[in-house]
């Protein structure tokens, strides 16, 4: 029989465990943290920056022009979201399926989903060039007659996937948090402490009449997560293959996009899992490396799937006689851009290999080294197909080629500033691991005949 | 103050004068459980850090009606999406958009479905919130560890004789029994 492995290391009691993980909300942070807090706050700087320059001075700080009028905008906004995907699909999927190890890395998965959603909203609406009118999106009663949204838009599509997607992720992360906090709550000295985290638990009591209500909405949440994930990046997709320019026009986009955001976003989780194994000794108990290997199987899994779109993506552009099609995925790959397409294959369908042997998919500088190719391979998939489609399509009068500008680097470079600025933040805040869920897979792998 | 105390009075907890038994092992937790309900105590608190494998079934628990409020909303939302972009895109101000029909169904579906989910999320924890009596401020604590790694049976004072309780609850084996308000 196939012996599973524990999900806790080092015998820990109930205690132990709502000790290791309140204890991060109830220490001060040492230099290491502190280090880390502000070199990401610098880059947050950046980015505020960056943008500024977008709203005072116009879209024109940016690289975009005709005909390359989708840029780094749309490629990261594409990027976070995609990055968010990992995270529902750890707490929501995986909870559907019963996988327990998702309890090590739910709440960090969902809180990075969060993150990522709030990162990537700010630049289609920052795209847009004037933010402030951003409420347009929306539809409400106004007095331009009222003049309604053109819900036939994929970018209302996405107003709506992407709100909803938000939406739904915030409130399912604090539902999920709502016991922990009440734990903290009660082991808090400091009357402000009690009274903050008294508040935020919503005087939880944990009776059972409670947490049956609390399992069922748990799992409602889960199922509806599931296919709004599935939607969002569809919608996404469907940003481009609504359109009819080439490489863009194509039925494979919404799974393709899905594969490509699951496989973006684990390489983030497994990024900062390992950054976290390192700056907190004792999360290595929880997140053990038996649950970074699950990671890594599901990106190499996912990577073979972007990969097999990739190969798709040429076979239908020859096999469907399009000559319009036909020249925009040659040119994808011995065109003008070809380092960026070369640099996407690399990350995204080679490196991920490595995985396939054991030892390295258990070694974590190899899993570290190869979530950050997988991180930028995923950035330039979507390079490839924002910019390579837009720069030469039907009309040779008509191409043009971009190139990003300071502030377009400093866009790209900063999210990532903001991204980690509010993670750490998240890390010292609230509670890190669902201490709730963690605590019934203490037994999992441990005595004989548990299940 | 009017608004301000009746507002209070909404989230403040009231507790009630019980008998609470503590308990430190899962397992001993859920049999005490069941074999004060067999006791016939139907007014049975049991409280937990973490939800209990089988506590449902041990005090009768019948399975959480939440269901019904997601699927109602849910029919809801799908509904509202159906008839607002009907109503906006050929009642109010129709506009013709490169020709497309004026009610394109299909192009309809992302914002409806959208709309399904949104509402049946929303509702689903309102009414778990709701049920549960939450917000609640400053509920009674029996004792702080009953959210790390203790485990309580509590049952009011009024369902009957405190001294018989307590006997029960020390002949099933907790740890502790005092008098607590919860």
């Amino acid at each position: 029989m196939l012996r599973r492995e524990p999900l806790v290391l080092g015998d820990k009691t109930l205690k132990d465990v709502t000790d290791d993980i309140c204890s991060l909300v109830e220490t001060m942070p040492g230099a290491k943290y502190l280090a880390t807090l502000l070199t990401a706050k610098g880059l947050f700087l950046i980015y505020i920056v960056a943008q500024a320059m977008t709203v005072i001075y116009g879209m024109g700080m940016m690289g975009i022009s005709h005909p390359v009028g989708w840029g780094t905008d749309i490629i990261t906004f594409v990027f976070w979201i995609g990055i968010g995907h990992a995270g529902t699909l750890i707490s929501a999927v995986l909870f559907l399926f019963r996988q327990k190890w998702r309890t090590a890395i739910a709440r960090s998965a969902e809180a990075m989903t969060v993150f990522a959603v709030m990162v990537a909203g700010t630049f289609p609406i920052l795209h847009t060039g004037r933010p402030w009118l951003g409420y347009w999106l929306l539809p409400y009663p106004n007095q331009r007659g009222p003049l309604w949204v053109n819900f036939r838009s994929p970018l209302i599509w996405d107003v709506f996937a992407v709100s909803t997607y938000a939406t739904v992720s915030i409130v399912f992360w604090y539902i999920g948090m709502v016991p922990d906090l009440a734990a903290i709550r009660d082991r808090a000295k400091n009357i402000w402490r009690k009274r903050i985290y008294g508040a935020l638990s919503l005087g939880w009591r944990g009776t059972a009449k409670n947490w049956n209500h609390y399992e069922m909405v748990y799992m409602l949440l889960a199922g509806l997560a599931t296919p709004l994930v599935l939607s969002v990046h569809s919608i996404v997709s469907f940003d481009f293959a609504v359109a009819i320019v080439p490489g863009w026009h194509t039925t494979i986009f919404p799974p393709y996009f899905v594969a490509g955001a699951i496989f973006s976003g684990f390489g983030m989780v497994v990024t900062l899992m390992c950054v976290l194994r390192w700056v907190i000794p004792w999360f290595k108990d929880y997140v053990t490396i038996h649950h970074m290997e699950n990671m890594n199987k599901i990106i190499m899994t996912t990577g073979l799937m972007v990969g097999y779109a990739y190969a798709s993506e040429f076979f239908i552009a020859w096999y469907g006689g399009n000559p319009y099609e036909v020249f925009i995925f040659v040119n994808r790959a011995t065109g003008h851009y070809a380092w960026a397409y070369w640099i996407m294959v690399t990350c995204n369908v080679i490196i991920p290999q490595v995985f396939w042997k054991k030892s390295w998919r258990r070694s974590i500088p190899v899993m570290f080294v190869v979530s950050i190719f997988v991180n930028i391979g995923m950035w330039f998939e979507r390079f490839v197909i924002v910019i390579t489609s837009l720069h030469a399509d039907f009309l040779p009068a008509n191409w043009g080629n971009w190139a990003p500008t300071l502030t377009d680097w400093g866009a790209i470079v900063g999210s990532f500033g903001m991204f980690f600025f509010i993670f750490l933040l998240y890390i010292r805040v609230l509670p890190s691991i669902s201490i709730a869920e963690v605590k019934p897979c203490l037994g999992v792998g441990k005595e004989e005949g548990g299940h | 103050m009017g608004i301000i105390d009746s507002v209070e009075n909404l989230l403040r907890a009231k507790g009630q004068p019980g008998v609470a038994g503590i308990w430190e092992e899962e397992h001993a937790f859920v049999e005490a459980a069941r074999k004060t309900h067999e006791a016939g105590h139907k007014n049975l608190e049991a409280i937990s850090p973490y939800p209990l494998h089988g506590i449902d079934d041990a005090i009768g628990i019948p399975r959480s009606f939440i269901p019904w409020v997601t699927f109602t909303f849910g029919l809801g939302g799908c509904l509202f999406g159906i008839w607002f972009t009907w109503w906006t895109s050929t009642q109010d101000w129709a506009i013709n958009v490169g020709g497309k029909p004026m009610w394109s169904l299909a192009a309809f579906i992302p914002v409806i479905f959208e709309c399904t989910i949104l509402l049946a999320a929303l509702s689903s924890v309102a009414a778990m919130i709701l049920i549960n009596g939450l917000p609640k401020v400053d509920p009674p604590t029996i004792d702080p560890d009953l959210t790390s790694h203790k485990f309580a049976l509590w049952i009011p004072s009024s369902a009957g004789d405190t001294t018989q309780v307590k006997e029960l609850f020390k002949s099933l084996g907790a740890s502790d029994v005092k008098e607590a308000e919860f």
